[in-house]
């Protein structure tokens, strides 16, 4: 689970200063996964918070766009992006979690231990995942660096031959030969 | 944050500049695409006093270099290095302010480039917000914090390996890119060229016989 949240404030030239909260002003948040597909598009206000879960692994692409056409006119304007994204364990509130489930000190810091243990599984698997289709990647590169080295050289040999025929029949015809 | 996968962030276009700032946390991980010709500025507010860490990666793009420039609020240049692949940078801010850092691709003109950050300011939030620090820790609270620490280190070994793996993998697609272009082009090359001989030889042989004719007559 990812939880992306954020805050952005405009800067006012005359103050010189970045204001506290602007109004109007609303960012487009689009969240797409590693095939390409979008998990997550959708408009929140100057300030947001967005959630989604991956289900597949590798590389997600998180873009923010300022969706305000009025803010565009302001020449040399400048915004302020306050970011934080929580991945994997830290998304978890350890206050909340010791309050619902009563823990105490020492069951909440094992709980946090296996939280940790559980994203390093997750990696480890991510890893298999990506070692498996190294190993695919290369035996196909294997097979197509075989099949083309094979096709050139029937291709230099072939050439060879024709070059030969031609210039055979040519000398002929010119009664060289 | 940490990331249990590959990630990254792009930046839409529509404003001239964006700086971007951490508020609210104390440790901050990024992978964010830097495109050719631009350069990318993070902030971060710091006490004085607190140690420190900067250490940044070129994930995929180009020659897998970037320039990095890290600036105190008054503008002094606490670190700069001209194309890097990787660096790890421990500093101690000694004044309170936000500081600045750089990662520009100005040198490059077409590639643009995956760079990942990991900046650590202070020591991360204890678990309990309340904590009361004047009880010593039980043998087991303290063995779970070594746990902790230890599991820390994991992980982040992990996220290293990561980012080499994806490195390694931008480099061989790099290659893949290149040597089919390159088999390509010398089987073109190899054709034209035998034709061309074939041609050259004929155009030799079909002047002589003009010229044989002519001493004949």
């Amino acid at each position: 689970m990812i939880i992306g949240n954020y805050r952005t404030q405009l800067y006012d030239k005359q103050k010189e200063e970045y204001l506290p909260a602007t109004q109007g002003l609303g960012m487009f948040v689009e969240v797409k996964d590693p095939d390409e597909k979008v998990i997550l598009s959708r408009q929140y206000g100057s300030e947001g918070r967005f959630i989604f879960t991956s289900h597949t692994p590798g590389e997600h692409q998180i873009c923010l766009h300022s969706n305000s056409s009025k803010f565009a006119l302001f020449a040399g304007g400048m915004l302020r992006v306050h970011l934080d994204i929580q991945v994997g364990e830290h998304t978890n509130n350890y206050a909340e979690i010791a309050a619902k489930d009563k823990l105490t000190e020492l069951q909440l810091r094992v709980r946090q231990l296996m939280e940790q243990v559980d994203q390093i599984q997750k990696e480890q698997n991510y890893q298999r995942y990506r070692e498996e289709r190294f190993r695919q990647t290369s035996e196909s590169t294997n097979q197509r660096v075989l099949w083309w080295s094979i096709v050139q050289t029937l291709i230099l040999v072939a050439i060879g031959f024709w070059q030969m025929r031609h210039l055979k029949s040519f000398f002929e015809a010119k009664k060289l030969v | 944050m940490r990331f249990g996968f590959g990630f990254g962030f792009g930046f839409g276009s529509g404003l001239l500049l964006l700086p971007l700032m951490f508020g609210w946390i104390c440790a901050s991980e990024l992978t964010f695409e830097l495109p050719d010709n631009a350069k990318q500025c993070f902030y971060e507010d710091i006490t004085i006093g607190t140690k420190c860490t900067l250490e940044f990666q070129v994930v995929t793009g180009g020659h897998y270099d970037v320039d990095c420039r890290l600036e105190d609020p008054d503008g002094t240049v606490l670190y700069k290095e001209m194309k890097k692949q990787y660096d790890s940078f421990t500093f101690t801010a000694s004044r309170n302010g936000t500081h600045k850092f750089c990662f520009s691709n100005e040198f490059s003109t077409f590639t643009h480039k995956t760079v990942y950050f990991d900046f650590q300011v202070g020591d991360d939030p204890p678990l309990f917000p309340n904590e009361n620090r004047v009880t010593a820790l039980t043998q087991m609270e303290s063995a779970c914090v070594s746990i902790h620490e230890a599991l820390k280190s994991v992980i982040d070994y992990q996220t290293h390996f990561r980012l080499r793996e994806a490195q390694g993998r931008s480099r061989a697609e790099d290659l893949n890119t290149r040597v089919a272009f390159w088999s390509v082009g010398e089987a073109f090359i190899l054709l034209v060229v035998s034709i061309s001989q074939v041609l050259l030889l004929r155009s030799f042989f079909s002047d002589r016989k003009t010229t044989t004719t002519r001493l004949g007559s």
